[in-house]
């Protein structure tokens, strides 16, 4: 129901005989242009809130160290040379080889192995295949911290802590979110393209690269985005596994610690939060449809 | 022309119970190494004491401490806390926010994109952000809000504070969930609204009759993960204490987990202390397993309305 078409359809239509029928028009057509103003008022103040955060981000991280300590709002003078400093001041490209090693692979692996099992969730008929569903949505819920002492322990006699292996290596065996997502979209595809493709003597693995994955698309590029965003923001795997020299460190952790150790520069604090920020935004912006679809996918119910 | 008959359904799926082991062993492989082997090796080393090197029986020693230990109350309330309040606001926030942008006539797409945004920020950046704008010295803030003759509290420095600072980062991380709540809006048949409007529904009114019936399974579904999320909430607390302190976390520094107060300390990261800082394992694990009760029960209400779903739809 626009509100414009109605105002238009209110306009347009012939006067009503007697100005007590044209008042109480004329009230309704205000009290509509009204509500209009102020749902979108409120949506444009709400949406300047939600932008503060990261305009006061920005703002911050090109003030010189003196009025950063100020509670001055905007700058007296534009310091560009605090995005530079940045990377004197600490190790961030080798945090973000570090954080893109680990996003990379993580994907790479996640992707390729999720696959192969959400296909075989949505589409073969077998005894155990609701059990086999179930226990994916337990281990997706699974608070990761639930298990961890034993992994560390085993991680530790394979002499592979202090590095990101311990977090990239078990995306080799698939990962519960992933084969959740690419299953609930899986099972919308009809059965009559997968059959038709066995009717014409198309192995399984042939069906699925050939028929299925190029129908299912949106969802694999939504699941590789999803994974390589949570390895990329990830701070737990990173903090339990690789906090603890410096050039282990990833962006979320060297971030973390980038405070402490520059406790009153809030400027170069902003500078390495707004680097950071950066590139996922720009990634955002490339592919945006892939995300809120994805997003979509994430909240159907069965 | 020769037309053959099409074979039994029974058969063909019978069939395919060997392919899915197939397609499915690696991932079987995954689920028995990183979920049901912990899992029974975190119920063997709770009976015992393990600091990584020497392991010693200790029976239900690691259990009665569990009962005598201040920190689990004081954890698991502010876990609790996150659960009860944060939780609800944030999907409650996150519908009205999907209410008001579906019912934008001009410039929907764009505010979409200028809510959906801050939930993309990486959690280190925006918790790091949030604690420098509420900062009582330097904050804009607490300036902004001087010059509206009001004296700001000490946010991520008040135990009293620190926990709502909290919510208002997740509130502005609600962006997913608004996209999930619009879609699930938009679902909402059309002629149901204009036939209630016929029957004199004000918009209240309107909710509560067409809209709530219609998204519950949504919102149900919404509520239920974001509260077992809440239970393993770990990340943003640890980064606001560390920040909003000033120190570094790292293996035999004094870090008190929880700044201010403790107010921050919760479940998971008073296991993580304890485990791989104190290097309690054992009692780590009796926490672990605590944590694994109390999401199981969230995840099997989870799991019931899969089961629902399921059957409606018949598959």
């Amino acid at each position: 129901m626009s509100v414009t078409r109605e105002v238009t359809a209110l306009a347009a239509r012939p006067a009503a005989p007697g100005d007590a029928r044209r008042r109480e028009g004329a009230r309704a057509r205000r009290r509509r242009v009204l509500l209009w103003i102020a749902t979108h008022a409120l949506a444009v103040t709400l949406a300047l809130m939600f932008l503060a955060p990261v305009a006061f981000m920005a703002l911050t991280a090109l003030m010189t160290d003196e009025q950063a300590l100020t509670s001055e709002l905007w700058p007296r003078s534009w310091n560009w040379g605090n995005l530079t400093e940045v990377f004197d001041r600490s190790l961030l490209l080798r945090w973000a080889g570090n954080t893109l090693l680990y996003a990379a692979l993580g994907t790479l692996f996640t992707v390729v192995s999720s696959v192969p099992v959400a296909y075989a969730l949505a589409r073969f008929r077998f005894r155990g295949r609701r059990m086999a569903f179930l226990v994916v949505i337990t281990t997706m819920m699974l608070p990761p911290q639930v298990v961890a002492v034993p992994l560390y322990l085993v991680w530790a006699r394979l002499g592979l802590t202090d590095s990101l292996w311990p977090l990239i290596l078990p995306m080799v065996f698939g990962d519960a979110f992933s084969i959740f997502l690419l299953r609930q979209f899986l099972v919308t595809i009809p059965r009559e393209y997968t059959d038709a493709a066995k009717v014409d003597g198309c192995s399984d693995f042939r069906t699925l690269t050939r028929v299925v994955l190029p129908m299912a698309r949106p969802a694999v590029a939504a699941v590789a985005l999803f994974q390589f965003f949570y390895c990329w923001n990830d701070y737990y795997g990173p903090l339990l596994y690789a906090g603890v020299q410096q050039d282990h460190l990833t962006l979320s952790l060297g971030l973390a610690t980038f405070k402490a150790f520059h406790s009153v520069q809030w400027n170069l604090t902003m500078a390495a939060t707004l680097l950071v920020t950066a590139p996922v935004i720009i990634v955002f912006f490339l592919a945006q449809r892939v995300f809120i679809e994805g997003v979509t996918l994430t909240g159907v119910k069965g | 022309m020769t037309c053959l008959p099409p074979a039994p359904p029974a058969r063909r799926w019978r069939g395919e119970g060997p392919r899915a082991l197939l397609w499915l062993s690696p991932w079987i492989a995954g689920v028995s190494i990183f979920f049901v082997y912990p899992l029974l090796s975190t119920v063997y080393f709770s009976f015992h004491h393990y600091d990584m090197y020497t392991l010693e029986f200790a029976g239900l020693d690691n259990y009665r401490y569990l009962l005598r230990d201040p920190r689990v109350g004081v954890s698991a309330r502010n876990t609790l806390w996150l659960v009860a309040i944060m939780v609800p606001a944030t999907v409650l926030f996150a519908l009205a926010l999907a209410q008001l942008v579906v019912r934008l006539k001009a410039g929907a797409g764009l505010l979409r994109t200028v809510f959906y945004l801050p939930s993309l920020v990486p959690m280190t950046a925006g918790t790091i952000t949030f604690v420098f704008l509420l900062n009582p010295g330097t904050g804009p803030v607490d300036h902004l809000l001087s010059l509206a003759g009001v004296r700001g509290p000490d946010w991520f420095g008040d135990p009293d504070w620190s926990k709502p600072s909290l919510t208002l980062l997740s509130l502005w991380g609600c962006g997913q969930l608004m996209v999930i709540f619009m879609a699930a809006l938009l679902d909402v048949p059309r002629h149901l609204y204009e036939a209630a409007a016929i029957d004199g529904a004000g918009p209240w009114r309107q909710f509560r009759s067409v809209t709530l019936p219609v998204i519950a399974p949504v919102l149900m579904f919404a509520l239920v993960t974001n509260v077992i999320y809440a239970l393993q909430y770990f990340s943003q607390a640890m980064v606001a204490s560390r920040v909003a302190s000033g120190t570094t976390d790292s293996p035999g520094s004094s870090f008190t987990p929880g700044y201010p107060d403790e107010s921050l300390l919760t479940l998971p990261q008073w296991l993580f202390q304890a485990g791989f800082r104190d290097y309690s394992m054992g009692y780590a694990c009796v926490l672990a397993l605590l944590l694994f009760a109390v999401s199981m029960v969230f995840t099997l209400i989870l799991l019931r309305q899969f089961r629902r779903a399921g059957a409606e739809e018949g598959s």
